[in-house]
This record gives C-alpha cells, sequence and structure tokens, in this order.
C-alpha cells in the first residue's frame, strides 16, 4: 500500500505544478484538434511556438483521435465546452458541426484563402486541403488506373485497400466521390470494385500501414501523399493516379466556438491561420496542400504532385441529409457475395 | 503375468547419480516377506524403492523381480503395484472407476472383474462404496481404497511409500492391522519405505537401513532393532 | 476456518469491489442514457442489427472453438515433454501476443499469411498459382487463434503442471496408454480449464473491431462492437450505442452462462510443485507427433512475431528508442501498466478472497451465494462493455466534476484495470482456492492471521501466481490503446498512442520499431511471471 502512496503524491504534486504553469496571467488559448496535428511530426508543436511569438499567450492543444471524434467531443461538451477554437473538421463533418449550433461566425478577413472549388463560408476557415487519390506502388503497377472508372472496371485480381465510412473520413471521402461521380448508379459501381476491394479499414493509418508492406498495391489516399516518400524518404516510388473526372477534395477547417473564453484571441489565431507563417508549417507536417499564400515556394516534391484538372465537392447540406442513407446503400452493394 | 505368485526382488550393483547424490544399492528382498526400507529423510529411502518400481532408471547394474529382469522394463510392465502417501486416487473420478483402472487401464471391464473390484471393496471394509468419490472419504478411507486396487491387480509384489504417512496414529494401526490381514491371505512381498519404527516393529520381517545413498543394513528385524554399533543406527533408534 | 472478523472483513471487501465493479460500468452508461434522453432519435433494432449479431457471434465461437481446439494437442504436447529444448521459451513466447496492440500483430500476421506473405511465396516457389487468400472469416479466425491460443495453453498448462505427481506414476504403473491417460487424467484436468478459458476467448472474440474490420475484406464481416464505434462516433445516437451495448452483454452472457455449465470446477490437490516427471509418450510416433505438434505451435506463433521484430530491426531502431519522445511514452505506458496491475491484482485478491470466504461456509445462506456468484459473472462480464461507452460516460460525468484532462491518467488506469480483470482472476482465484485448501486448516489452528499470514504462509505460495497475474495485468495494460485514445491530450503519450500516431504520419517504420519495443516488454513481463519455474529443481 506505501508504494500507492507514493505514486497518487506524484500525481498530486504533477497536477499542482501544471496547475501553477496555467496560473502565470498569460491567457490560453484552448485548441481542439486531432491528434496527428500535435504528434512530434506534425504541425502542432510549431504552430503552437510560432502563434505563442506573437500574442503573448500560452497555446493548448487538447487532442482527440480524428476530426471524427472531434466532433463528439464538441457534442458532448455542448455549450459548457472549454474549447476556443476547434481545428480540424472536414468538409463531410461540416453541415452535423454547424447544426450544433456551438459555432460562431469567424468574423475575420478570409479572403486570403484559395481552396479549389471556391470554398467560402462564414463559419469555418480553411486551413489546408487534399484531393482524395488513389495512390499506387510503381514496382508493381505499371498501368496504374486512369480513371474512377477504370478503377471499378479494372482488372480485379489488381486490390486496393479502403477505408470505412463509418469509422473514418477517408472512407467517406471515397464514397462521396463515388456517388459524385456515379450519382443512381453508385450501388453498381460499388458492387464492382468490391472484387478489387483487398480490406476495408477502420481507417486511413491501417490501409496505409498494409500498402507500405507491400500488402497491397493500391490504396485510397490524398494526392499529396506521395510528397511524403518524398521529402522525407527520398522515393518516388509511391504515386497518385491523376484520375480524369476529377478528384473529389477534403478541405480541412477550423471554428470559433461560441462559447470562446478568449473570442479576440481566439480570432487573433484564425487569422493567423491564413497567414504565411502557419501556411509555411503544413505542407511537411501535415502532408496536406497550403489552404493560403506560403512566404516560399513548396518543396520541389510538391510540384511533381498530380494537379486535379477538376474538382468534386458535394454540397455540405446534401452529403449532411443523405449520409446515412448512402452508407447504408454502401454496406449493401459490398456485403453482397 | 504371474498372478498371485510370490517374487522376490534383486538389485544387483545398481547405481544411480541424481544431481550431487549418488545411489548404490545392491540387496536382495525376500520373497513373500514385508521388507521395511528406512533411513534418515534424503538418504535415498524413496529413490530406492523408485528404482524397483521403474522411476528411476538406473545407470548400472540389474533390477531382477521373480527371476525376471525388469531393468528396462516400462512401470506398468513390472510384476509391482503401487500405494503412495497420498494421491493414490483420481479425485474426479469414483472408487469403482479408480480401482477398475488396475484391472484394465483403459477400463474395458468383464462382468467377473466388475464382481471383484466391489469384493475388493468388501474386503478393504468399503462395501458400497462403489460410486464415492474421493472428495467424500476420510484419509483412511482413501488408503484402504488404494489397497483395494492394489488387490485387484494381484501383482506378486507390493510396493507402498510410507502409505500411512497422512494417519493419525490410532488409524495407523488400524491400517497396519489391515495390510497384515491382506498379506496373510495372499502373501504378496511387500516393501515399504517408512520412517516410522513403530510400524517396523508392527510390521517389518526384514529391514533396509539406507544411509547416504547406500544400504548400511539388510537383516532380520529383530536383528536391526538390536543393533547398537552402528552410529546412524542406533542414532536413528534412539530418536524414534 | 477463518476468525470471524476476517470473515467479516473479507467478505466487507468483496462488497466494496462489487461496488467499485458496477459503479466503474454503470455509472458511464447511466451518464449516456442520461445524456442521450436529450437526442430524440430513433434507436430500434433492425435486420441490420441482426445481421451484425449473427457474425459477431459466428466469428466469436469459430475463434473460441479453433483457438482451444488447438491448444489442447499443444499443451499436451508441451507438458508430456517437459524436457523439449526451449520449452519455457515458448510458454513465455506465448504471453507475448496478448501485449500487442492489435494492429501491430494483425501487420506481422500479414507479413506471414498476407497476399504477399511468406506462406504465399513459398506456395508460389512451389508452384501453387492459387495464393491464399486471408481476408474475409479465414483471416479473422487466423488472427484470433493467432492471439487466443497462447492465452489457451497458458490456461491449460498451469492446470496440467498442478496436478500430483503421483497421477503420472499411477498411470505409468497401471500402464495406461496415451489414450487412457488422456481419458482419465488429462482430459478432466483440462474439463476444468477450458470453460475458463473458452469464456474469456468468446468475450475477446466477441468484441473485436480492429482485426474484424481490418482481416475481415468488406462490411459483410462487421461486428456489433463496430456498429457501436459507429453510432456512438459518426452517427452520434448514444441512445443505440447503449441500446446495442446491452443486447452485445445479453447475448453473450448468455453463451457463457451456457459454457458454465460445463462440468463444474472439481478442487483438486495440488501436487508438491516437483518437476513433472512423465513416464509416458516415450514411443517414437508419440515423439515425433509431439515434436510435431510443438514446432508447428512455435511456427505460427513466432513467425508473425519474428516479421514484426524484423521489420523493427530494419526501421531506425536506435534513432526512435532514444528519442526524447519514446521515453517519455516508455516511462507513462510503464507507470499506468503498473499501477493498473496493481489495482487490478488488489481488487482480483479481495474479490477471489470474499468468494473463498463464501465457499468456505458449510452451508451459504442464499444471499452469499448469490453475492459470491455476482462477484465472479461480473468480474468477468466487464470484458463485454465497450470501451468506447466506458470511456465516453466516464467523460460525461468527469467533465462535471472539473477539467476532464487531469482526471485522464487515472480513469485510463481504472478502465486498464478493469478490462484485465477477468484475465487475473482466472490465475488468482484458483491459486488461492488450492492454497486455502491445504493451509486453511493448519493456519486455523496455529492461530496465524492478519498481517503474518500473508507474509509467512501465502505470499510464499501464491507469490508466484501474483507474479504471474501482475505481468498478465501490465501486458494488457501495455498494449491498451482505447483508453488512451478516449482522453488523449497533448501531454499523454503512451506506447500504443505513439504506434498509432507514428503511423498515422506515414512512420510506419516507427511504429515497426515500437511494435518490436513492445513485444519485447511483453517478454521481460513474462520473465516475472514464470521466474519461479526455474528454480524448481
Amino acid at each position: 500500500m506505501r508504494k500507492m502512496n507514493v505514486f497518487s503524491l506524484i500525481a498530486t504534486a504533477t497536477v499542482l505544478l501544471a496547475a501553477t504553469v496555467h496560473a502565470e496571467d498569460k491567457k490560453t488559448l484552448t485548441i481542439y484538434t486531432y491528434e496527428s496535428f500535435v504528434s512530434k511530426w506534425g504541425p502542432g508543436p510549431k504552430v503552437k511556438a510560432a502563434f505563442e511569438k506573437t500574442c503573448d499567450c500560452t497555446v493548448k492543444f487538447v487532442a482527440v483521435a480524428d476530426g471524427v471524434a472531434l466532433l463528439t467531443r464538441l457534442k458532448l461538451e455542448g455549450a459548457s465546452s472549454p474549447a476556443d477554437i476547434a481545428l480540424g473538421l472536414d468538409t463531410s463533418l461540416f453541415k452535423e458541426a454547424k447544426d450544433t449550433g456551438l459555432f460562431a461566425p469567424h468574423g475575420i478577413d478570409a479572403a486570403g484563402a484559395k481552396v479549389p472549388g471556391d470554398f467560402k463560408d462564414d463559419v469555418f476557415v480553411p486551413y489546408d486541403y487534399g484531393h482524395f487519390a488513389v495512390i499506387y506502388d510503381t514496382q508493381t503497377v505499371k498501368n496504374p488506373p486512369k480513371s474512377l472508372k477504370d478503377l471499378v472496371d479494372g482488372d480485379p485480381s489488381q486490390k486496393i485497400a479502403i477505408q470505412d465510412p463509418r469509422t473514418s473520413t477517408p472512407g467517406l471521402g471515397l464514397l462521396l466521390w463515388v456517388k459524385a461521380v456515379y450519382g443512381d448508379k453508385a450501388p453498381e459501381a460499388w458492387a464492382k470494385l468490391k472484387n478489387r476491394v483487398l480490406t476495408v479499414t477502420p481507417g486511413w493509418s491501417e490501409a496505409y500501414g498494409l500498402f507500405t508492406k507491400g500488402e497491397v498495391p493500391l490504396v485510397f489516399s490524398y494526392v499529396t501523399s506521395p510528397a511524403y516518400h518524398m521529402v522525407e524518404e527520398k522515393t518516388d516510388r509511391y504515386q497518385a493516379a491523376s484520375f480524369e473526372e476529377g478528384h473529389y477534395i477534403q478541405v480541412e477547417v477550423s471554428g470559433l466556438l461560441k462559447g470562446a473564453k478568449e473570442k479576440d484571441l481566439a480570432q487573433r489565431f484564425l487569422s493567423f491561420t491564413l497567414s504565411p507563417a502557419f501556411q509555411d508549417i503544413i505542407p511537411t507536417t501535415n502532408w496536406m496542400m497550403p489552404a493560403a499564400a506560403t512566404s516560399q515556394a513548396l518543396p520541389d516534391a510538391f510540384s511533381k504532385l498530380v494537379k486535379p484538372q477538376k474538382t468534386f465537392l458535394l454540397s455540405p447540406e446534401e452529403v449532411a441529409q443523405n449520409r446515412q442513407a448512402w452508407v447504408r446503400e454502401w454496406l449493401t452493394a459490398m456485403s453482397i457475395k | 503375468m504371474k498372478d498371485g505368485q510370490k517374487a522376490d526382488i534383486l538389485l544387483r550393483e545398481v547405481r544411480l547419480a541424481l544431481g550431487e547424490q549418488r545411489f548404490h544399492f545392491d540387496c536382495s528382498i525376500g520373497e513373500g516377506l514385508i521388507t521395511a526400507i528406512t533411513g534418515r529423510s534424503g538418504s535415498g529411502k524413496s529413490t530406492l524403492l523408485n528404482l524397483v518400481a521403474g522411476f528411476e532408471a538406473p545407470q548400472q547394474g540389474r533390477i531382477v523381480i521373480g527371476g525376471q529382469d525388469v531393468t528396462e522394463l516400462h512401470p506398468s510392465e513390472r510384476p509391482v503395484s503401487l500405494v503412495f502417501q497420498d494421491n493414490n486416487l483420481f479425485t474426479h473420478l469414483d472408487l469403482f472407476t479408480n480401482i477398475a483402472l488396475g484391472i484394465s487401464p483403459s477400463l474395458r471391464l468383464a462382468k467377473e472383474d466388475r464382481r471383484n473390484v466391489s469384493a475388493a471393496l468388501e474386503r478393504v471394509g468399503l462395501g458400497g462404496f462403489e460410486t464415492r468419490k474421493p472428495g467424500t472419504l476420510s484419509g483412511g478411507e482413501r488408503q484402504r481404497a488404494a489397497f483395494a486396487r492394489a488387490l485387484v491387480r494381484r501383482r506378486p509384489v507390493l510396493l507402498l511409500d510410507e502409505p500411512f504417512a497422512a494417519l493419525d496414529p490410532a488409524l495407523r494401526s488400524t491400517m497396519a492391522d489391515l495390510l497384515l490381514e491382506l498379506h496373510r491371505d495372499d502373501g504378496t512381498t511387500i516393501l515399504m519405505v517408512t520412517h516410522d519404527l513403530e510400524e517396523v516393529r508392527r510390521l517389518a520381517d526384514e529391514v533396509l537401513f539406507v544411509e547416504e545413498g547406500r544400504i548400511s543394513f539388510a537383516g532380520k528385524r529383530d536383528d536391526f532393532l538390536a543393533q547398537e554399533t552402528s552410529g546412524a543406527i542406533s542414532e536413528f533408534l534412539r530418536r524414534s | 476456518m477463518l476468525t470471524q472478523a476476517e470473515a467479516r472483513r473479507a467478505l466487507a471487501g468483496g462488497i466494496v469491489a462489487l461496488t467499485l465493479v458496477i459503479a466503474i460500468t454503470a455509472l458511464p452508461v447511466l451518464a449516456l442514457l442520461a445524456f442521450a434522453s436529450r437526442f430524440p432519435e430513433n434507436s430500434g433494432f433492425d435486420a441490420y442489427t441482426f445481421s451484425l449479431l449473427r457474425f459477431t457471434l459466428l466469428q466469436a465461437v469459430l475463434s473460441t472453438l479453433l483457438s482451444i481446439l488447438i491448444a489442447i494437442p499443444v499443451t499436451l504436447a508441451l507438458c508430456r515433454r517437459p524436457h523439449f529444448p526451449g520449452r519455457l521459451w515458448i510458454i513465455r513466447l506465448m504471453a507475448v501476443p496478448m501485449g500487442l496492440p492489435v494492429l501491430a500483430g494483425a501487420l506481422g500476421l500479414i507479413t506471414v499469411f498476407g497476399r504477399q506473405g511468406i506462406v504465399n511465396q513459398a506456395l508460389l516457389a512451389l508452384g501453387l498459382e492459387q495464393p491464399l487468400s486471408i481476408y474475409g472469416l479465414t483471416g479473422i479466425l487466423i488472427a484470433h487463434v493467432f492471439f487466443n491460443f497462447p492465452l489457451a495453453c497458458r490456461l491449460m498448462i498451469a492446470v496440467l503442471e498442478g496436478l500430483p505427481q503421483e497421477y503420472w506414476r499411477l498411470g505409468a504403473s497401471l500402464g495406461m496408454r496415451s489414450w487412457s491417460i488422456f481419458r482419465f487424467i488429462e482430459l478432466p484436468a483440462l474439463l476444468r480449464a477450458i470453460p475458463g478459458a473458452a469464456g474469456l476467448i468468446f468475450m475477446l472474440c466477441a468484441t473485436s473491431f480492429t482485426l474484424v474490420l481490418v482481416l475481415g475484406g468488406g462490411p459483410a464481416a462487421t461486428t456489433l462492437e463496430v456498429a457501436i464505434y459507429q453510432s456512438l462516433r459518426l452517427d452520434f445516437d448514444p441512445a443505440r450505442a447503449i441500446a446495442m451495448a446491452l443486447l452485445q452483454i445479453l447475448v453473450t452472457a448468455c453463451i457463457l452462462a451456457l459454457l458454465s455449465r460445463l462440468p463444474a470446477n472439481d478442487p483438486m490437490n495440488m501436487g508438491e510443485g516437483r518437476r513433472i516427471s512423465r513416464m509416458d509418450g516415450q514411443s517414437w510416433p508419440a515423439r515425433i507427433w509431439d515434436t510435431g505438434v510443438i514446432m508447428c505451435a512455435c511456427l505460427f506463433l513466432s513467425l508473425p512475431l519474428l516479421a514484426i521484430a524484423w521489420a523493427g530491426l530494419r526501421s531506425n531502431f536506435l534513432e526512435i528508442v532514444t528519442s526524447a519522445i519514446f521515453l517519455q511514452a516508455l516511462s507513462t505506458s510503464l507507470a499506468i501498466a503498473m499501477l493498473s496491475a496493481f489495482a487490478c491484482v488488489l481488487l482480483a485478491l479481495v474479490i477471489a478472497f470474499a468468494r473463498q470466504v463464501v465457499a468456505e461456509r458449510r452451508a451459504p445462506p442464499r444471499s452469499a451465494r448469490i453475492f459470491s456468484a455476482s462477484l465472479g459473472s461480473l468480474s468477468s462480464l466487464v470484458l463485454l462493455v465497450p470501451p468506447v461507452v466506458l470511456g465516453t460516460g466516464w467523460f460525461l460525468i468527469l467533465r462535471e466534476i472539473g477539467e476532464v484532462s487531469r482526471f485522464s491518467i487515472p480513469i485510463i488506469i481504472v478502465i486498464n484495470m478493469l478490462m484485465a480483470l477477468p484475465f487475473v482472476m482466472r490465475v488468482l482465484q484458483p491459486a488461492l482456492q488450492s492454497h486455502r485448501a491445504r493451509t486453511a486448516r493448519l493456519v486455523a489452528s496455529l492461530g496465524i492471521t492478519g498481517f503474518s499470514r500473508w507474509r509467512i504462509v501465502d505470499w510464499r505460495v501464491l507469490g508466484q501466481p501474483l507474479a504471474m497475474a501482475f505481468s498478465f495485468a501490465m501486458a494488457l495494460s501495455l498494449g491498451d490503446l482505447g483508453a488512451v485514445a478516449m482522453f488523449g491530450s497533448q501531454d499523454l503519450v503512451t506506447l500504443p498512442w505513439l504506434l498509432y500516431s507514428s503511423l498515422g504520419s506515414y512512420r510506419s517504420h516507427d511504429a515497426d520499431s515500437l511494435a518490436l519495443i513492445l513485444g519485447l516488454i511483453c517478454l521481460g513481463l513474462t520473465l516475472i511471471g514464470t521466474a519461479e519455474r526455474e528454480m524448481r529443481p
């Protein structure tokens, strides 16, 4: 039992210590985000340092697993959430996030935001975007699919790993992409694509892990994924397949919460996300495209990436209204033997 | 099988090393007699018994039972039955099954075998206990059941490893009487490990005294009890 | 056999433990229900729910059956060959899958059995065209067997090794052949371990999530647990999530109740701890069979682990293990694991002791029997409460009290403690039972009570099972991501969290290193659990 006491003492001491640090007169900006944003390799640590240099405040990140969990967390906490800003929602969660009534208009000049598909909103501020794409391994795939139709109709022995739309946003992205291209014929497309799907993973990480392990030659990911391998691993082995129909886009946004205690600070942060100081960090840490001007040109690798000719984005209202029905449709099409 | 026959036991220059301990036995054990193996704990009493039973294999020497060299034989092929101090019965099986296993280890029983099991239970004073589980019996009753199994096996040699050590003194003497009675009827050769001098007095015809892995005395019980010259034996006699 | 005061204390402890377990599981459910009442959504079951239930049960039943059926020959072979080279290390290796994050294990399995895996490469080299596909039910079963048959083996080996030495000698002297020994000695002993092991495995498989999705090959392979996660996360329909969680608990509990009707636990005397020496199985066919079985089990167990080790060593292993963030994650993980293991063992002891007190009464009153039974079943049913429900519910409760991130470490410890409880109970309950059966009278007659009883009598004997239980609980906690994911904040980094985080940031090589580390730690932990075995003469 003595051991227990020592540990609880340490725990108490840590909590007290943490409390005193917070008790300094500096204001604290609380930002809810997803885990990979704040990880050691993510943009979080640099963003925090850069913003704290200008604001005389402390940035406190609270990270949950992913964008979906972020929204859940806000719903659970309701109006009394300690968050000032939610950073990391994406276009597919957009409407539901707004419907919670927890967000306030951002009230900043967001004219600097440049996102394909002319994204404009008075509540959410985009900070980066990425087109979804099928990534292939050049060592095993000599003729990558040239379009979504090509992917659907192609050789079923060349497998792809995709994500589950019930548990992940890329999964939902593919679902919407197929819907945008095939419309009412989406179930038939899925029934065909099903034969090509090696497996459906709960999240992006599992599918991408299978891909880099060499288990599957195709994976559903982002146009920007090859940039990571080119910059960090100095290899252009993994490439995105450019699809003729165009690519579905994911725009990541942040928003100001109605209950924010540091409203001014939060607005300053939102403006900051559109400044080069923030945008410079994004490409090589979050591996997404910057949503506004950067101070320098992007690394070479980014110029080698696929540039989608057309951008798909279903309206948030349409997505929110039909998501459950479409997921059900997907389930049915994918479950047929 | 040598049904009901008597057999003598010979250990010829049997040598064995277990870790640091070395054993050397050379003796003969008389046919139809009760021989007690005794000595201080750790002296090698049980090892001697295990060699005869076949649980230990000698590194040198031969073991002969009833004229047959059994050195290479599996325990089940030797003409011996066994009763341990404890755990003689499978607790999850009833008495009938436990004893019947002595007749057929795969429990293929003829009608006569079933009668023999019941008769053996009767002889040890457990008539009608066929369906009882060992857990519901007293320590003495469990040992009686173990004797019953030895009876149905009808092997010429019965090996006992401190069979009464776990019982209280009053029960010990009752059990000793039972053993003598069974011995009178069947005339089996009995080899028993014991550290209880009272048991030696009451049961043994002959005594083997084991000291540091060797037999330092082999002879008649009365000669053993009269030993006063050997340091270890007289000390053993005084202590007990 | 205990003094009145001791019995009272033990029962009081049991009541506290029962209240604690109920509170930890029921409070979050209630909190979620209260919260859900604010969202008037329809939350009825439909055909989809029942198809999920059907698949959940199907794969869980098959996985359990296979795990047990494979574990039986392996256990028998390992017990019949006490001198098999490396036997102790094989048994230790069996503890590793338990402490691996599921995804790491799955990737290891894929390296072996996947499309590009070793097995398929070998088949291709042999000229067989059709590669083996593990995606689908096959893959789920392979993975579940990989994770669970070692658990079944360990539980069954413990029972066989606990048999009195005399049994094997009797078997030998009565001339029992392999089949008779199996029928009269081994099988009855195994049957005592199988219901418990099968129950645990069934619960683990019924609530499986990541493995089912990754290896299932498509949404046709979906468990209720996935749907619960979906309802709570993506659809945000707490009422539906809870309804499904209750369905899962109810149906699974029914199956467990059926399992518990299998042969009752027949308390046995323990041997004297001497090294088991077996007289049987000396024939050549038996030797070849045992060796073959052990080798197959070894290959099946070690190939995926070797794949993990190989991948880990090939990556920038040294760089990872010396990085500050790794050291931080390691110390956090170890501290959490140690505390939750400590708490879990304590809780399990209290529960086991209370049940023992009831069991030792000649004629326990009905209420006492119900109390003991509910302690027993609750301490295993906790596995069925989806972590996402526990986490979300506790989140709702704690945020009423204060800043949630302050409670994250304690709540993770509590949830990990609870999840390890069924495993720890399986180890401690029988140990305590047989220990009491042997020493209760003596201890009572000598009047040894309280702390000195612990110090003089109990600790010596229970030390080894306690250490084993502790290492079990620590391994489970080390590999657990669930609880951390719910409460994570920027300062709280554990090893599985770091592993998933690396994977989520394209750094799969870092993840390989971390998986290797976790595997090594688990292997190290089993040294605690099995250290005593070696020291026996």
